[in-house]
């Protein structure tokens, strides 16, 4: 470069950068009024499909719900924040088994039991998570995701351990009270997992928009750049940990309460690597993608077990879809690693059109 | 004090095989930075192919030939038609895909061969010898220990004596410059994906008989307990894997004899956060940053 070319550059730059153009204009966010508007809409439609649909289909619709718990908050972590846990399975069993071991002391008492005691899975899976997350900040990629593995693969161990109070293999199973007045028993399931997955919904997607999500994606980024920028990389990535954590634990609490039942072997490994496959299918990074996540984890075991009972070939019932993930998943993977909610055809032609008009403005 | 001895053996030998399936993972990351989280599943699908050779032709040793070099050829294959193409801009790709391996693994052995546990045969009796009144160790224990010792000979010879060890050291160690110099660098990371998991296929066949047989599942603690054993001795070190090994297998072997069999995974579980929050790159490392 000749002498006079920083010169040049810069006026070569002043020309490109018209005085008019506001360098600040902030890109316009949804407001709170609009997601609660959202969130109403949808608890809307959730009631209205428990009156619409028969009681299976709304117990599937329940089990959506309680998925969604999960994967929303896991999204948060992985998509976010960039930590990899496998070790959901362990947390939502946490909750599971705080929900059935509350509610076997204290079932009967009033209706004010189930959501002391929902609250309270979700207090203990926290105080888990903080636990796991200390340790997860100080560690990356193979070294966390192995980790977390070993605490998905002790929950058996530790009901056998302590049989006691888990009682090994056989689980615990979950004392109710009956729904209020005549709601059918899976439509008042519906409501519960649902009024929790809005809530959760609704709560990260506040704490995503806000400056908390803004430190998450930069430690994800780039971790040099943004401790630079003043951001506590562990203590964003703890906090990430335990809002998951959190999610897990309500998620736990409602599968525990659709299922009446605990058992080690309702939260396998398979479980936490499903719940991975599905936030990674359904998109990381977008909580759009935790809703597709939930509902292929309900829907394609569901399908394949359709098509497997015209067959009559019982090895298929369960492996198929375990087949069927892990391809999806390697495919999505090597493919589109943005997942489903990246497939908007509309949204590249959207974004051409704004890049068109902001050229033509200047 | 008889209890002790008889189960630092036991300890050893289940060490061993720690030990090799260790080794395995660290080739893989020491060439790749990935930890192969598919390995158990890996082992699994090739030790069902051996005990299935078995069954058919009632030789034992035809089977476990098949276990390996089915390793060797699952291990090329992976390597070739999945793991190369997988985005290495961030560490969690490698991981997820190997979690999709698992899953199909898992589901294609479970639609094949059912979900049931299914006995798996030793070559030799897995009765301890007793010397003076102490149960030492059985016939079994000796094969596991001499297959163990002679792949670890072997991939010893191989990476420090012969050109190929050679190219596949450079290839992992500056993968650029070794192109430049002519060498196949992806051929030898297909090789060190071939050995990796036809050294994993040995430990599944030397451990799923004395576990509970065969099942799509039958790796998954196994694992996790290699992979202690690789955190451990470091993920870059081979010595360090073996090391490992050894200590994780004695630990379980302790824990399950003193405290009972279920506390062991949680005896792994505190290990592994121990060792990950105390010396992040293993015991045997030296003061050097762990990066990835």
């Amino acid at each position: 470069m000749s002498a006079g070319g920083g010169e040049d550059a810069r006026s070569a730059l002043r020309e490109r950068v018209p005085p008019e153009t506001p360098v600040t204009a902030p890109p316009r966010r949804p407001g709170n009024a609009w997601y609660l508007s959202g969130i109403a809409g949808a608890a809307l439609l959730i009631v209205a499909l428990t009156y619409l649909l028969p009681p299976f289909r709304t117990y599937q619709l329940a089990t959506v719900g309680a998925y969604l718990c999960v994967t929303a908050g896991l999204t948060v972590l992985t998509g976010l924040n960039g930590q990899l846990s496998l070790g959901h399975g362990a947390l939502m069993a946490t909750g599971a088994y705080t929900v059935a071991l509350l509610q076997q002391a204290t079932a009967g008492r009033g209706p004010w039991t189930l959501p002391v005691s929902v609250a309270a899975a979700i207090v203990v899976t926290t105080a888990v998570g903080a636990v796991v997350g200390l340790a997860a900040a100080r560690l990356r990629g193979p070294y966390l995701a192995g980790l977390t593995l070993a605490v998905a693969v002790v929950v058996p161990a530790t009901t056998s351990t302590f049989d006691g109070t888990f009682n090994s293999d056989q689980g615990l199973s979950v004392v109710l009270d009956p729904p209020p007045g005549t709601i059918a028993v899976e439509r008042w399931q519906a409501w519960l997992a649902w009024t929790g997955a809005l809530v959760t919904m609704l709560a990260l997607a506040v704490l995503v928009r806000g400056s908390f999500g803004l430190r998450m994606r930069a430690v994800r980024d780039d971790e040099t750049a943004a401790r630079l920028a003043g951001v506590s990389v562990a203590r964003t990535q703890v906090l990430a940990f335990v809002v998951s954590a959190a999610c897990a634990g309500l998620g736990g609490a409602l599968f525990a309460v659709l299922a009446q039942s605990v058992s080690p072997g309702a939260f396998p490994l398979s479980l936490s690597l499903f719940l991975v496959m599905a936030i990674v299918i359904g998109g990381l990074g977008s909580l759009a993608g935790a809703v597709w996540g939930a509902v292929l984890l309900v829907a394609l075991p569901a399908l394949a077990h359709t098509v497997t009972e015209d067959i009559e070939v019982q090895r298929l019932e369960g492996n198929l879809p375990l087949a069927l993930f892990g391809i999806t998943l390697i495919a999505v993977m090597l493919a589109a690693p943005g997942g489903i909610a990246s497939l908007r055809p509309l949204r590249h032609l959207r974004r051409a059109e704004r890049e068109r008009r902001a050229m033509r403005k200047t | 004090m008889d209890r002790f001895v008889f189960l630092t053996f036991d300890g050893l030998s289940r060490g061993a095989v720690y030990a090799a399936f260790a080794l395995a993972l660290v080739l893989i990351w020491r060439s790749t930075r990935i930890v192969n989280f598919a390995q158990g599943a890996m082992a699994v699908a090739t030790a069902y192919a051996g005990y299935s050779v078995s069954a058919a032709t009632g030789s034992y040793w035809l089977g476990f030939a098949t276990a390996i070099l089915g390793g060797l050829v699952l291990g090329a294959v992976t390597e070739r038609v999945v793991m190369r193409f997988v985005d290495h801009a961030s560490p969690l790709n490698g991981v997820v895909v190997a979690l999709g391996l698992v899953l199909v693994i898992q589901g294609v052995l479970g639609m094949i061969y059912g979900n049931e546990f299914r006995p798996a045969g030793a070559p030799f009796g897995r009765d301890a010898f007793t010397v003076g009144g102490v149960a030492l160790l059985s016939r079994f224990d000796l094969f596991v220990f001499a297959a163990v010792a002679t792949v670890v000979g072997l991939l010893a010879l191989l990476f420090r004596r012969t050109a190929t060890g050679l190219r596949m050291r450079a290839s992992a160690f500056a993968p650029d410059v070794s192109r430049l110099l002519g060498v196949n660098v992806g051929g030898m990371l297909t090789l060190g994906w071939a050995l990796a998991a036809a050294v994993g296929s040995l430990a599944g066949m030397l451990v799923i008989p004395t576990e509970l047989g065969l099942h799509p599942n039958a790796m998954d603690v196994v694992f996790v307990s290699s992979f202690t054993a690789a955190v451990v001795g470091g993920l870059d070190s081979a010595i360090g894997a073996v090391l490992g090994g050894l200590i994780v297998g004695l630990l379980l072997s302790y824990v399950s004899g003193y405290l009972g069999a279920t506390v062991a995974p949680i005896a792994v579980l505190l290990l592994l956060v121990t060792v990950l929050l105390g010396r992040p790159g293993g015991l045997f490392s030296r003061a050097a940053a762990r990066t990835a």
